[in-house]
């Protein structure tokens, strides 16, 4: 996919160097202050909102010429947006990409973290459709700033209360609000809960890019990240009572999947990179 | 015993036009004061400004903390400010609708403030918000209905029980009892009178309803056109009003 890049018709990622250079010094602001939304000025980009559009430009501004990218979409390689993105930056970029976690050196993705432990020397980009957390429970921008200048958050609990009082239990599964070094509220992005444990103290860099709404903002390497709850409700993740169908893991996130149109399912891994690598994992030692 | 709150020489003004004119009063521990005047007076404003809610143009409010200290009102940052009215104060305003949140059940409202306290026991948190709907004569087993469903009365009293629940020193109320019939102002009026009493609470109170006056406070304040006309004790101001404007608001009240 390389060889189709003309380094003529793009400047290097896409973007131009100082629309590059404005996304790197709000980036640096952005891991300066763990969870707090960095305003920026974002661009046009040659997809539409809500499909990723933030994510895409904080990747252009991460892309070196020796980078391995790798892009997933609920934890999926080979899905339109993950296949479209991946392709984009081949064409614009010209970097390598793979679909194996342990490869990439900057993996973008859409409500998923993989589920092969990152490296310090890797870079998780997500694509945020709402970096505000408190936005469902109170409208006003003004407002919810100033919520995070004051750290004022009890309103954050009023949701959860709500989740209890309604379904005997927090019932918030994706999107679930965390609490980055012990300061601002932030919203994870909508990654399912099951995943929120990996963003506590994670060797990896977690850059968080709104493009629509404009905003950056990052988890940097080992920083604590907490999900909120209450003494009696502690958090918990999403437990199943099956093991993925094809590699028989019983530790990943599942997805479940209808085969037929009599409503026969199957739970498979929603990460496929892990799927497969455990898959292929067995056919060698079964051969060997 | 010393004051609780010391207003002096307030005035607010919007733009060139008077919303309340150099007035001074002491608020005192357990004292439950009502401002009283006719639509327009300033009464409102005033109750704002002495809040904190609108920015003096002139003179000070000065608040005798939890702590001990003297806090110079007008010169309180956002987030003291904030502080202050999560932890120390409390604010009813005349339309439950405003004070209440309406898209979440009658227990996260009454419990919204612990929360914001930093209470995070689920288990303790119903029990609390429970025992202050029953204090306001809600039904508890009502505890997860959403506010909207509620009649306007009972959408005071919850608004009431979520100002109230976090015991605060003084609370400020905006009309409380306007805009709801006459059988359902008796009851939250006697609510208040009583709960007023249990908790030893300061209250200022905006009322265009003498009568509420009467029942309620110890103290009057009679505002007419931003400016105060005639303060001092309750019955003496109805049964002995001196200025000619408190004279015909006390004549103007049907008598049976």
């Amino acid at each position: 996919m390389s060889s189709t890049y003309n380094s003529n018709a793009y400047n290097f990622g896409f973007l131009d160097e100082n629309t590059k250079r404005m996304l790197r010094r709000a980036l640096l602001k952005a891991v300066a202050i763990p969870g707090y939304q960095v305003p920026f000025g974002s661009r046009e980009m040659p997809l539409p909102y809500g499909w990723g559009t933030g994510g895409i430009q904080v990747t252009a501004a991460l892309l070196g010429p020796n980078d391995v990218l790798k892009v997933i979409d609920q934890g999926a390689d080979d899905t339109t947006n993950a296949v479209n993105i991946r392709r984009f930056f081949g064409r614009v970029a010209g970097v390598a990409t793979t679909e194996r976690t342990a490869d990439a050196s900057v993996i973008q993705t859409r409500h998923r973290i993989p589920e092969t432990p990152l490296r310090e020397d890797q870079l998780l980009v997500f694509q945020v459709p709402e970096p505000e957390p408190l936005r469902t429970l109170e409208p006003r921008e003004a407002e919810t700033r100033t919520m995070h200048a004051l750290a004022d958050y009890g309103l954050m609990h009023v949701k959860l209360y709500e989740d209890i009082a309604q379904y005997g239990h927090i019932a918030t599964s994706y999107d679930y609000p965390v609490m980055v070094d012990g300061r601002f509220l932030t919203s994870p992005s909508p990654i399912p809960k099951f995943d929120n444990p990996k963003l506590d103290r994670s060797p990896a860099l977690m850059l968080f890019g709104a493009g629509r709404e404009k905003r950056l903002y990052a988890i940097p390497p080992y920083t604590r990240v907490e999900s909120l709850a209450f003494d009696d409700h502690p958090f918990e993740i999403q437990r199943w009572e099956h093991r993925c169908a094809i590699c028989n893991a019983g530790d990943s996130y599942l997805d479940e999947v209808v085969v037929d149109d009599r409503g026969t399912r199957m739970f498979v891994c929603s990460d496929t990179d892990y799927c497969s690598q455990r898959s292929d994992n067995a056919a060698t030692e079964e051969a060997a | 015993m010393s004051a609780l709150l010391q207003v002096r020489g307030l005035s607010h003004h919007y733009g060139r036009r008077i919303g309340c004119e150099n007035v001074s009063f002491d608020l005192h521990p357990g004292e439950l004061l009502c401002i009283v005047g006719e639509s327009g007076s300033g009464k409102s404003t005033l109750l704002n400004t002495v809040a904190a809610q609108l920015t003096p143009t002139a003179g000070a409010v000065h608040y005798h903390q939890k702590n001990g200290d003297w806090l110079d009102l007008g010169a309180l940052s956002e987030a003291d400010r904030r502080r202050l009215a999560r932890e120390e104060w409390g604010f009813v305003t005349q339309n439950p609708r405003d004070g209440l949140r309406l898209n979440v059940s009658a227990g996260a409202n009454v419990a919204e403030r612990l929360m914001a306290l930093g209470q995070r026991d689920y288990g303790r948190l119903r029990d609390i918000a429970r025992g202050w709907l029953e204090r306001v004569e809600i039904d508890p087993a009502r505890i997860d209905d959403a506010p909207t469903g509620f009649s306007g009365g009972m959408q005071q009293r919850l608004q009431i029980a979520r100002t109230l629940v976090t015991q605060p020193r003084l609370v400020f109320m905006d009309e409380p009892t306007a805009g709801l019939d006459v059988s359902v102002q008796a009851r939250i009026l006697d609510l208040l009178r009583r709960l007023v009493n249990e908790l030893g609470l300061a209250a200022i109170m905006v009322t265009h309803d003498l009568a509420v006056a009467r029942l309620l406070a110890a103290r009057t304040i009679v505002m007419q056109g931003g400016h105060v006309v005639e303060s001092g004790l309750t019955d003496q101001i109805l049964d002995d009003p001196q200025h000619a404007y408190t004279q015909l608001l006390v004549s103007s009240v049907l008598t049976t």
